[in-house]
Protein backbone atom coordinates (compact mmCIF):
# COMPACT_ATOMS: atom_id res chain seq x y z
CA UNK A 1 0.00 0.00 0.00
CA UNK A 2 1.50 3.10 -1.09
CA UNK A 3 1.82 5.96 1.47
CA UNK A 4 -0.34 8.26 0.21
CA UNK A 5 -3.54 5.81 0.03
CA UNK A 6 -3.06 5.15 3.65
CA UNK A 7 -4.64 7.27 6.87
CA UNK A 8 -2.07 10.01 6.10
CA UNK A 9 -3.85 10.68 3.03
CA UNK A 10 -4.98 13.93 3.50
CA UNK A 11 -2.55 15.34 5.70
CA UNK A 12 -0.08 17.99 3.78
CA UNK A 13 2.58 19.65 5.53
CA UNK A 14 3.92 22.36 4.00
CA UNK A 15 6.71 22.38 1.56
CA UNK A 16 8.52 25.42 3.32
CA UNK A 17 8.27 23.50 6.78
CA UNK A 18 10.02 19.97 5.46
CA UNK A 19 12.74 22.50 3.60
CA UNK A 20 13.49 24.26 6.94
CA UNK A 21 13.44 20.80 8.74
CA UNK A 22 15.73 19.71 6.54
CA UNK A 23 18.24 22.69 6.52
CA UNK A 24 18.37 22.50 10.53
CA UNK A 25 18.98 18.97 10.21
CA UNK A 26 21.58 19.32 8.20
CA UNK A 27 23.42 22.33 9.47
CA UNK A 28 23.59 20.08 12.80
CA UNK A 29 25.21 17.30 11.14
CA UNK A 30 27.99 20.30 9.94
CA UNK A 31 28.32 21.71 13.07
CA UNK A 32 28.95 18.47 14.44
CA UNK A 33 31.94 17.91 11.74
CA UNK A 34 32.98 20.90 12.17
CA UNK A 35 33.54 20.31 15.61
CA UNK A 36 35.27 16.91 15.40
CA UNK A 37 37.30 17.63 12.40
CA UNK A 38 40.59 19.07 13.72
CA UNK A 39 42.21 19.27 10.06
CA UNK A 40 44.80 17.28 10.74
CA UNK A 41 46.64 13.76 10.20
CA UNK A 42 44.93 12.37 13.56
CA UNK A 43 41.23 13.71 12.23
CA UNK A 44 38.89 10.82 11.68
CA UNK A 45 37.91 11.99 8.60
CA UNK A 46 41.20 11.66 6.75
CA UNK A 47 40.31 8.63 4.92
CA UNK A 48 37.51 10.58 3.50
CA UNK A 49 39.30 13.57 2.60
CA UNK A 50 42.38 11.15 0.77
CA UNK A 51 39.57 9.29 -0.90
CA UNK A 52 38.45 12.29 -2.26
CA UNK A 53 41.44 14.22 -3.00
CA UNK A 54 43.14 11.08 -4.58
CA UNK A 55 39.96 11.50 -7.12
CA UNK A 56 40.48 14.98 -7.55
CA UNK A 57 43.84 14.86 -8.08
CA UNK A 58 44.39 13.40 -11.79
CA UNK A 59 40.97 15.24 -12.80
CA UNK A 60 43.24 18.78 -11.84
CA UNK A 61 45.62 16.99 -13.72
CA UNK A 62 43.90 16.85 -16.69
CA UNK A 63 42.55 20.51 -16.51
CA UNK A 64 46.26 21.74 -15.48
CA UNK A 65 48.07 19.68 -18.60
CA UNK A 66 46.97 22.37 -21.29
CA UNK A 67 48.02 25.67 -18.58
CA UNK A 68 50.99 23.86 -18.55
CA UNK A 69 51.17 23.15 -22.38
CA UNK A 70 50.39 26.51 -23.15
CA UNK A 71 53.40 27.87 -20.65
CA UNK A 72 55.68 25.60 -22.52
CA UNK A 73 54.42 27.44 -25.89
CA UNK A 74 54.84 30.87 -24.90
CA UNK A 75 58.42 29.85 -23.24
CA UNK A 76 59.35 28.85 -26.18
CA UNK A 77 58.12 31.44 -28.09
CA UNK A 78 59.45 34.25 -25.58
CA UNK A 79 62.80 32.39 -25.91
CA UNK A 80 62.98 32.42 -29.70
CA UNK A 81 62.31 36.06 -30.23
CA UNK A 82 64.20 37.31 -26.58
CA UNK A 83 67.52 35.13 -27.50
CA UNK A 84 69.91 37.63 -27.71
CA UNK A 85 68.55 40.09 -25.03
CA UNK A 86 68.23 37.04 -22.83
CA UNK A 87 72.01 35.81 -23.54
CA UNK A 88 73.39 39.77 -22.32
CA UNK A 89 71.96 39.13 -19.12
CA UNK A 90 73.27 35.93 -18.61
CA UNK A 91 76.38 36.75 -19.79
CA UNK A 92 75.93 39.97 -17.14
CA UNK A 93 74.76 37.43 -14.41
CA UNK A 94 78.11 35.28 -15.04
CA UNK A 95 80.68 37.65 -14.92
CA UNK A 96 78.50 38.49 -11.38
CA UNK A 97 78.31 35.57 -10.30
CA UNK A 98 81.91 33.88 -10.66
CA UNK A 99 83.66 36.03 -7.98
CA UNK A 100 80.72 34.37 -5.78
CA UNK A 101 81.38 31.07 -6.53
CA UNK A 102 85.03 31.55 -5.62
CA UNK A 103 84.35 32.60 -2.63
CA UNK A 104 81.76 30.27 -1.53
CA UNK A 105 84.15 27.33 -2.83
CA UNK A 106 87.02 29.04 -0.15
CA UNK A 107 84.31 29.21 2.43
CA UNK A 108 82.97 25.86 1.82
CA UNK A 109 86.71 24.66 2.35
CA UNK A 110 87.24 26.43 5.86
CA UNK A 111 83.81 25.58 7.09
CA UNK A 112 84.49 21.76 6.07
CA UNK A 113 87.70 22.32 8.00
CA UNK A 114 86.22 24.23 11.31
CA UNK A 115 83.63 21.14 11.30
CA UNK A 116 86.38 18.73 11.50
CA UNK A 117 88.13 20.69 13.90
CA UNK A 118 85.23 20.95 16.29
CA UNK A 119 84.08 17.72 15.65
CA UNK A 120 80.67 19.27 14.74
CA UNK A 121 78.77 16.21 13.09
CA UNK A 122 76.80 18.32 10.09
CA UNK A 123 73.23 17.36 8.59
CA UNK A 124 73.02 14.67 6.80
CA UNK A 125 72.08 15.03 2.46
CA UNK A 126 68.13 15.29 2.43
CA UNK A 127 66.75 13.07 -0.17
CA UNK A 128 64.54 15.09 -2.76
CA UNK A 129 61.27 14.32 -4.57
CA UNK A 130 60.36 16.64 -7.32
CA UNK A 131 56.50 16.66 -7.54
CA UNK A 132 53.66 18.65 -9.94
CA UNK A 133 51.30 21.03 -8.45
CA UNK A 134 47.82 19.98 -10.18
CA UNK A 135 45.45 22.10 -7.58
CA UNK A 136 45.33 24.94 -5.91
CA UNK A 137 43.48 26.83 -3.36
CA UNK A 138 44.20 30.90 -3.00
CA UNK A 139 41.28 32.02 -0.68
CA UNK A 140 42.10 33.44 2.53
CA UNK A 141 40.19 30.67 4.61
CA UNK A 142 42.73 27.96 3.09
CA UNK A 143 46.04 28.36 0.70
CA UNK A 144 46.75 24.78 0.20
CA UNK A 145 47.61 22.61 -3.00
CA UNK A 146 47.82 19.10 -4.18
CA UNK A 147 50.62 17.56 -5.66
CA UNK A 148 51.13 14.57 -7.93
CA UNK A 149 53.52 12.77 -5.43
CA UNK A 150 52.63 10.19 -2.47
CA UNK A 151 53.42 7.97 -0.12
CA UNK A 152 54.22 5.35 -3.07
CA UNK A 153 57.33 7.90 -3.59
CA UNK A 154 57.93 8.28 0.19
CA UNK A 155 56.10 11.51 0.78
CA UNK A 156 55.08 11.35 4.55
CA UNK A 157 53.06 14.32 6.52
CA UNK A 158 55.27 16.67 7.97
CA UNK A 159 58.45 16.56 4.99
CA UNK A 160 59.26 20.39 3.70
CA UNK A 161 58.40 21.39 0.22
CA UNK A 162 60.76 24.09 -2.01
CA UNK A 163 60.58 25.23 -5.38
CA UNK A 164 63.41 26.80 -7.24
CA UNK A 165 63.35 30.26 -5.30
CA UNK A 166 62.65 28.82 -1.87
CA UNK A 167 60.26 27.34 1.14
CA UNK A 168 56.22 26.95 -0.37
CA UNK A 169 55.20 24.83 2.48
CA UNK A 170 54.84 21.30 4.00
CA UNK A 171 53.26 18.17 3.81
CA UNK A 172 49.98 17.46 5.64
CA UNK A 173 48.50 14.46 4.29
CA UNK A 174 49.15 12.11 1.97
CA UNK A 175 47.42 9.22 -0.36
CA UNK A 176 49.47 6.50 -2.40
CA UNK A 177 49.22 8.67 -5.62
CA UNK A 178 49.03 12.42 -4.31
CA UNK A 179 49.48 14.80 -1.53
CA UNK A 180 47.85 17.71 0.02
CA UNK A 181 50.80 21.00 0.20
CA UNK A 182 49.95 23.56 3.00
CA UNK A 183 51.55 26.66 2.07
CA UNK A 184 53.09 29.12 3.95
CA UNK A 185 50.94 32.01 3.55
CA UNK A 186 47.76 29.62 4.72
CA UNK A 187 46.21 30.53 8.26
CA UNK A 188 47.09 27.49 10.52
CA UNK A 189 50.64 27.41 9.11
CA UNK A 190 53.55 28.76 11.59
CA UNK A 191 57.50 28.00 11.39
CA UNK A 192 59.91 29.14 13.17
CA UNK A 193 62.55 31.13 11.20
CA UNK A 194 65.81 32.79 12.05
CA UNK A 195 66.44 36.60 10.65
CA UNK A 196 69.79 36.03 8.95
CA UNK A 197 71.77 39.09 9.82
CA UNK A 198 71.52 38.75 13.29
CA UNK A 199 70.27 35.16 14.40
CA UNK A 200 67.13 36.40 15.74
CA UNK A 201 64.16 33.79 16.11
CA UNK A 202 60.72 34.37 15.10
CA UNK A 203 57.68 32.72 14.10
CA UNK A 204 56.61 32.95 10.42
CA UNK A 205 52.50 32.84 10.44
CA UNK A 206 50.14 32.46 7.46
CA UNK A 207 47.02 34.56 7.52
CA UNK A 208 45.73 33.99 4.08
CA UNK A 209 47.35 37.07 2.31
CA UNK A 210 50.59 36.69 0.36
CA UNK A 211 52.76 38.10 2.48
CA UNK A 212 53.03 36.13 6.21
CA UNK A 213 53.32 37.77 9.23
CA UNK A 214 56.62 37.64 10.91
CA UNK A 215 55.54 37.20 14.82
CA UNK A 216 57.05 37.17 18.32
CA UNK A 217 60.54 39.11 16.82
CA UNK A 218 62.20 40.03 20.09
CA UNK A 219 64.08 43.25 20.73
CA UNK A 220 63.82 46.32 18.63
CA UNK A 221 66.46 46.39 16.04
CA UNK A 222 66.60 42.67 15.46
CA UNK A 223 65.22 42.93 11.88
CA UNK A 224 65.39 45.46 9.31
CA UNK A 225 63.44 45.74 5.62
CA UNK A 226 65.21 43.47 3.40
CA UNK A 227 66.81 41.25 5.87
CA UNK A 228 67.02 37.47 4.55
CA UNK A 229 64.64 35.00 6.85
CA UNK A 230 65.50 31.28 6.43
CA UNK A 231 64.36 28.64 8.60
CA UNK A 232 65.65 27.91 11.92
CA UNK A 233 65.16 24.30 12.28
CA UNK A 234 63.94 25.04 16.13
CA UNK A 235 61.90 22.16 16.99
CA UNK A 236 63.30 19.70 13.78
CA UNK A 237 60.28 20.23 11.67
CA UNK A 238 62.77 22.01 9.19
CA UNK A 239 65.78 21.42 8.87
CA UNK A 240 68.11 25.08 9.07
CA UNK A 241 68.63 27.48 6.55
CA UNK A 242 66.20 26.87 3.81
CA UNK A 243 65.47 30.60 2.10
CA UNK A 244 62.50 31.86 2.85
CA UNK A 245 61.90 35.50 1.90
CA UNK A 246 63.06 38.89 2.35
CA UNK A 247 61.35 41.12 5.62
CA UNK A 248 59.31 43.87 4.43
CA UNK A 249 56.95 46.39 6.74
CA UNK A 250 53.14 45.94 5.59
CA UNK A 251 50.50 48.30 5.05
CA UNK A 252 49.54 47.71 8.75
CA UNK A 253 52.82 48.21 10.10
CA UNK A 254 53.47 44.88 11.16
CA UNK A 255 56.56 42.77 9.69
CA UNK A 256 56.16 40.42 6.73
CA UNK A 257 57.48 38.60 4.34
CA UNK A 258 58.09 38.99 0.70
CA UNK A 259 58.23 35.06 -0.15
CA UNK A 260 61.18 33.81 -2.60
CA UNK A 261 58.79 31.21 -3.97
CA UNK A 262 56.59 33.85 -4.99
CA UNK A 263 58.95 35.22 -7.81
CA UNK A 264 57.89 32.76 -10.53
CA UNK A 265 55.05 29.93 -10.64
CA UNK A 266 54.54 26.67 -8.51
CA UNK A 267 54.22 24.51 -10.67
CA UNK A 268 56.57 22.09 -10.04
CA UNK A 269 57.82 21.80 -6.80
CA UNK A 270 60.59 19.44 -4.74
CA UNK A 271 59.62 17.51 -1.56
CA UNK A 272 62.42 17.20 1.50
CA UNK A 273 62.01 13.65 2.47
CA UNK A 274 63.34 15.20 5.80
CA UNK A 275 63.20 13.24 8.57
CA UNK A 276 62.43 15.74 12.09
CA UNK A 277 63.44 14.15 15.02
CA UNK A 278 59.93 13.21 16.26
CA UNK A 279 59.77 10.90 12.89
CA UNK A 280 62.92 9.09 13.97
CA UNK A 281 61.99 8.92 17.51
CA UNK A 282 58.57 7.88 17.78
CA UNK A 283 55.69 9.24 20.22
CA UNK A 284 55.39 6.24 22.12
CA UNK A 285 59.09 6.15 22.67
CA UNK A 286 59.29 9.62 22.92
CA UNK A 287 56.10 9.28 25.85
CA UNK A 288 57.80 6.13 27.93
CA UNK A 289 57.90 6.70 31.18
CA UNK A 290 61.64 7.12 32.65
CA UNK A 291 64.00 4.00 33.63
CA UNK A 292 61.06 2.08 31.85
CA UNK A 293 63.39 -0.03 30.48
CA UNK A 294 65.57 -1.05 33.78
CA UNK A 295 62.95 -3.43 34.28
CA UNK A 296 62.96 -5.32 30.73
CA UNK A 297 66.85 -5.37 31.31
CA UNK A 298 68.09 -9.36 31.66
CA UNK A 299 69.84 -10.33 34.92
CA UNK A 300 73.53 -9.81 35.15
CA UNK A 301 76.21 -11.97 34.47
CA UNK A 302 78.32 -13.38 37.10
CA UNK A 303 81.41 -11.65 35.87
CA UNK A 304 79.13 -8.11 35.70
CA UNK A 305 77.85 -8.99 38.78
CA UNK A 306 81.92 -9.34 40.69
CA UNK A 307 82.77 -6.38 38.20
CA UNK A 308 80.32 -4.76 40.07
CA UNK A 309 80.74 -5.46 43.56
CA UNK A 310 84.38 -5.09 42.98
CA UNK A 311 83.68 -1.38 42.01
CA UNK A 312 80.96 -0.79 44.77
CA UNK A 313 83.83 -2.04 47.12
CA UNK A 314 86.49 -0.12 45.76
CA UNK A 315 84.42 3.03 45.45
CA UNK A 316 83.83 2.45 49.53
CA UNK A 317 87.40 1.65 50.56
CA UNK A 318 88.61 4.95 48.63
CA UNK A 319 85.87 7.41 50.29
CA UNK A 320 86.73 5.64 53.73
CA UNK A 321 90.38 6.53 52.71
CA UNK A 322 89.86 10.19 52.15
CA UNK A 323 87.24 10.82 55.11
CA UNK A 324 90.54 9.46 57.59
CA UNK A 325 92.53 11.51 55.40
CA UNK A 326 90.48 14.88 56.15
CA UNK A 327 90.44 13.76 59.86
CA UNK A 328 94.23 13.05 60.43
CA UNK A 329 94.53 17.02 58.64
CA UNK A 330 91.52 18.29 60.50
CA UNK A 331 93.79 16.95 64.06
CA UNK A 332 96.92 18.23 62.86
CA UNK A 333 95.58 21.86 62.20
CA UNK A 334 93.91 21.54 65.83
CA UNK A 335 97.28 20.62 67.41
CA UNK A 336 99.38 23.20 65.68
CA UNK A 337 96.55 26.03 66.87
CA UNK A 338 96.76 24.79 70.34
CA UNK A 339 100.43 24.63 70.72
CA UNK A 340 102.26 28.52 72.44
CA UNK A 341 103.86 30.50 70.23
CA UNK A 342 107.54 31.36 70.71
CA UNK A 343 108.14 35.12 71.99
CA UNK A 344 109.02 37.96 69.40
CA UNK A 345 112.75 38.69 69.35
CA UNK A 346 113.68 42.07 70.77
CA UNK A 347 115.52 44.28 68.11
CA UNK A 348 118.66 45.82 68.78
CA UNK A 349 118.30 49.08 67.74
CA UNK A 350 115.57 51.73 69.06
CA UNK A 351 113.48 51.20 66.16
CA UNK A 352 109.79 51.37 66.59
CA UNK A 353 108.62 48.02 66.57
CA UNK A 354 106.20 46.81 63.71
CA UNK A 355 102.66 47.07 64.01
CA UNK A 356 101.67 43.50 65.17
CA UNK A 357 99.15 43.55 62.11
CA UNK A 358 102.65 43.25 59.77
CA UNK A 359 103.92 39.81 61.41
CA UNK A 360 100.91 38.35 62.37
CA UNK A 361 100.11 35.43 60.07
CA UNK A 362 96.63 36.22 58.04
CA UNK A 363 93.54 34.64 58.62
CA UNK A 364 93.34 31.07 57.29
CA UNK A 365 96.97 30.41 57.43
CA UNK A 366 99.57 30.66 54.93
CA UNK A 367 100.41 28.20 52.51
CA UNK B 1 -11.80 21.86 -30.33
CA UNK B 2 -9.37 23.31 -27.66
CA UNK B 3 -5.55 22.43 -27.62
CA UNK B 4 -4.60 20.83 -24.60
CA UNK B 5 -1.88 22.76 -22.60
CA UNK B 6 1.63 21.34 -22.47
CA UNK B 7 2.59 21.37 -19.25
CA UNK B 8 6.35 21.93 -19.02
CA UNK B 9 7.57 19.75 -16.06
CA UNK B 10 11.33 20.88 -15.03
CA UNK B 11 12.23 18.01 -12.41
CA UNK B 12 15.54 18.13 -9.60
CA UNK B 13 17.90 16.96 -12.41
CA UNK B 14 17.08 20.14 -14.01
CA UNK B 15 17.03 22.80 -11.37
CA UNK B 16 19.40 20.88 -9.08
CA UNK B 17 21.40 17.96 -9.75
CA UNK B 18 22.64 20.01 -13.17
CA UNK B 19 23.90 23.13 -11.58
CA UNK B 20 25.34 21.30 -8.75
CA UNK B 21 28.02 19.62 -11.28
CA UNK B 22 28.61 22.68 -13.18
CA UNK B 23 29.60 24.26 -10.21
CA UNK B 24 31.59 21.33 -8.96
CA UNK B 25 33.15 21.57 -12.30
CA UNK B 26 33.99 25.06 -11.92
CA UNK B 27 35.27 24.81 -8.67
CA UNK B 28 37.43 22.19 -9.92
CA UNK B 29 38.49 24.41 -12.99
CA UNK B 30 39.13 27.76 -11.15
CA UNK B 31 41.62 25.38 -8.89
CA UNK B 32 44.08 24.98 -11.62
CA UNK B 33 47.31 26.32 -10.89
CA UNK B 34 47.11 28.93 -13.66
CA UNK B 35 49.79 31.99 -13.07
CA UNK B 36 49.34 34.83 -15.69
CA UNK B 37 51.42 37.73 -15.84
CA UNK B 38 51.65 37.40 -11.80
CA UNK B 39 48.09 36.66 -11.78
CA UNK B 40 46.18 33.77 -10.67
CA UNK B 41 42.55 33.10 -11.37
CA UNK B 42 39.69 34.22 -9.16
CA UNK B 43 38.18 31.88 -6.60
CA UNK B 44 34.70 33.00 -5.65
CA UNK B 45 32.66 30.36 -3.83
CA UNK B 46 30.54 29.52 -6.51
CA UNK B 47 27.90 27.05 -4.92
CA UNK B 48 26.62 30.90 -3.11
CA UNK B 49 24.73 31.35 -6.17
CA UNK B 50 22.88 27.98 -5.77
CA UNK B 51 22.30 28.56 -1.59
CA UNK B 52 20.74 32.19 -3.07
CA UNK B 53 18.79 30.76 -5.79
CA UNK B 54 17.33 27.68 -4.71
CA UNK B 55 14.76 28.32 -1.80
CA UNK B 56 13.69 31.07 -4.80
CA UNK B 57 12.96 29.23 -7.24
CA UNK B 58 10.81 26.24 -4.87
CA UNK B 59 11.53 25.09 -1.39
CA UNK B 60 12.90 21.83 -1.48
CA UNK B 61 13.98 19.09 0.83
CA UNK B 62 16.56 17.84 -1.74
CA UNK B 63 17.84 21.17 -2.59
CA UNK B 64 19.76 21.66 1.28
CA UNK B 65 21.18 17.94 1.31
CA UNK B 66 22.55 18.89 -2.05
CA UNK B 67 24.04 22.51 -1.06
CA UNK B 68 25.69 20.79 2.30
CA UNK B 69 27.18 17.59 0.21
CA UNK B 70 28.44 20.83 -2.36
CA UNK B 71 29.76 22.63 0.78
CA UNK B 72 31.86 19.32 1.91
CA UNK B 73 33.17 19.08 -1.11
CA UNK B 74 34.50 22.62 -1.40
CA UNK B 75 35.67 21.75 1.87
CA UNK B 76 37.77 19.01 1.45
CA UNK B 77 38.70 21.00 -1.84
CA UNK B 78 39.94 23.81 -0.38
CA UNK B 79 41.30 22.09 2.45
CA UNK B 80 38.87 23.62 5.54
CA UNK B 81 37.22 22.75 8.26
CA UNK B 82 34.90 19.92 7.40
CA UNK B 83 31.78 21.61 7.94
CA UNK B 84 32.40 24.92 7.40
CA UNK B 85 31.01 25.57 4.06
CA UNK B 86 28.63 23.47 4.38
CA UNK B 87 26.76 25.42 7.50
CA UNK B 88 27.71 28.64 6.07
CA UNK B 89 25.64 27.55 2.44
CA UNK B 90 22.70 26.35 4.78
CA UNK B 91 22.72 29.42 7.05
CA UNK B 92 22.06 31.73 3.65
CA UNK B 93 19.75 28.88 2.29
CA UNK B 94 17.57 29.42 5.50
CA UNK B 95 17.95 33.02 5.58
CA UNK B 96 16.64 33.20 1.58
CA UNK B 97 13.61 30.61 2.47
CA UNK B 98 12.67 32.75 5.18
CA UNK B 99 12.57 35.86 3.72
CA UNK B 100 10.88 33.91 0.21
CA UNK B 101 7.58 35.72 0.72
CA UNK B 102 9.09 39.15 0.35
CA UNK B 103 11.51 38.40 -2.38
CA UNK B 104 9.89 36.69 -5.21
CA UNK B 105 8.51 39.38 -7.92
CA UNK B 106 11.57 41.48 -6.82
CA UNK B 107 12.92 43.83 -9.17
CA UNK B 108 16.61 42.65 -9.83
CA UNK B 109 18.59 45.16 -7.85
CA UNK B 110 16.04 44.36 -4.97
CA UNK B 111 17.98 40.31 -5.58
CA UNK B 112 21.43 41.96 -5.77
CA UNK B 113 21.14 44.17 -2.52
CA UNK B 114 19.68 40.75 -0.72
CA UNK B 115 22.76 38.57 -2.36
CA UNK B 116 25.16 41.08 -1.40
CA UNK B 117 24.35 41.00 2.21
CA UNK B 118 23.50 37.58 2.21
CA UNK B 119 27.20 37.05 0.88
CA UNK B 120 28.32 39.22 3.57
CA UNK B 121 26.78 37.52 6.56
CA UNK B 122 28.31 34.35 4.90
CA UNK B 123 32.00 35.58 5.00
CA UNK B 124 31.56 36.70 8.52
CA UNK B 125 30.25 33.32 9.39
CA UNK B 126 33.29 31.74 7.90
CA UNK B 127 35.78 34.36 9.01
CA UNK B 128 34.60 34.19 12.61
CA UNK B 129 34.57 30.06 12.64
CA UNK B 130 37.87 30.52 10.89
CA UNK B 131 39.45 32.74 13.35
CA UNK B 132 38.07 30.23 16.10
CA UNK B 133 39.27 27.40 14.81
CA UNK B 134 43.02 28.28 13.53
CA UNK B 135 43.72 31.24 16.05
CA UNK B 136 44.33 33.30 13.51
CA UNK B 137 42.40 36.07 11.60
CA UNK B 138 42.58 35.60 8.13
CA UNK B 139 43.86 38.32 6.24
CA UNK B 140 41.09 41.40 5.56
CA UNK B 141 42.41 42.00 1.97
CA UNK B 142 42.33 38.67 1.35
CA UNK B 143 38.86 38.08 2.51
CA UNK B 144 37.72 41.00 -0.20
CA UNK B 145 39.17 39.11 -2.97
CA UNK B 146 37.17 36.54 -2.36
CA UNK B 147 34.45 37.87 -1.71
CA UNK B 148 34.15 40.37 -4.54
CA UNK B 149 34.41 37.43 -7.18
CA UNK B 150 31.65 35.94 -5.46
CA UNK B 151 29.45 39.28 -6.45
CA UNK B 152 29.93 39.45 -9.18
CA UNK B 153 28.38 36.03 -9.78
CA UNK B 154 25.40 37.51 -9.19
CA UNK B 155 24.20 37.29 -12.72
CA UNK B 156 23.83 33.51 -13.18
CA UNK B 157 21.95 33.35 -9.72
CA UNK B 158 19.28 35.94 -11.26
CA UNK B 159 19.53 33.74 -14.94
CA UNK B 160 18.71 30.86 -12.49
CA UNK B 161 15.65 32.29 -10.89
CA UNK B 162 14.19 33.06 -13.93
CA UNK B 163 14.67 30.47 -15.69
CA UNK B 164 13.41 28.05 -13.48
CA UNK B 165 11.05 29.85 -10.95
CA UNK B 166 7.65 29.54 -13.30
CA UNK B 167 9.17 26.19 -14.99
CA UNK B 168 6.79 24.25 -13.20
CA UNK B 169 3.17 25.87 -12.99
CA UNK B 170 1.99 23.67 -9.53
CA UNK B 171 4.46 26.10 -7.76
CA UNK B 172 2.88 29.00 -9.16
Amino acid sequence: MAFRDGPFENIKVPLVWTAAVTVVVAAIGCVLLLISDARAQTSPYQPVRSGVEAVAGPVGGIFAAPVRWFGHASDHVGGYFFAVSENRRLRRELAELQPWRDQAIALKNVNARYETMLGIRPEPPVAMQTARSILDTRGPFSRARLIDAGSAQGVKVGNPVINEHGLVGRIVGVSPGVSRMLRVTDVASQIPVLVDRTDARAILKGDGSSNPRLEFMRGTASVQVGDRILSSGDGGGFPRGVPIGVAARGIDGSWRVKLFSDRGAIDYVRVMLFEDFGQLIGPEQLNAPPLAALGTLPEATPEQASAITDSAARRDAARVQAEQRRADTAAATAAEAARPRPPAPVAPSPVTPAPAAATASPPGGTE
Amino acid sequence: MRRPVAVRVVGPVQWIFIPAGVTLAVTILLATPVELFGLNLPEPVIPMVLAFAWPLIRPSITAPLVLAVLGLLLDILTYGPLGLWGLVLLAIYAVVLASRSFLIGQDTAVLFAWYAACCTVAFLMAYVAVSLIARNPPSILSLIGQVVPTLLLFPFANWMIERFEDGDVRFR
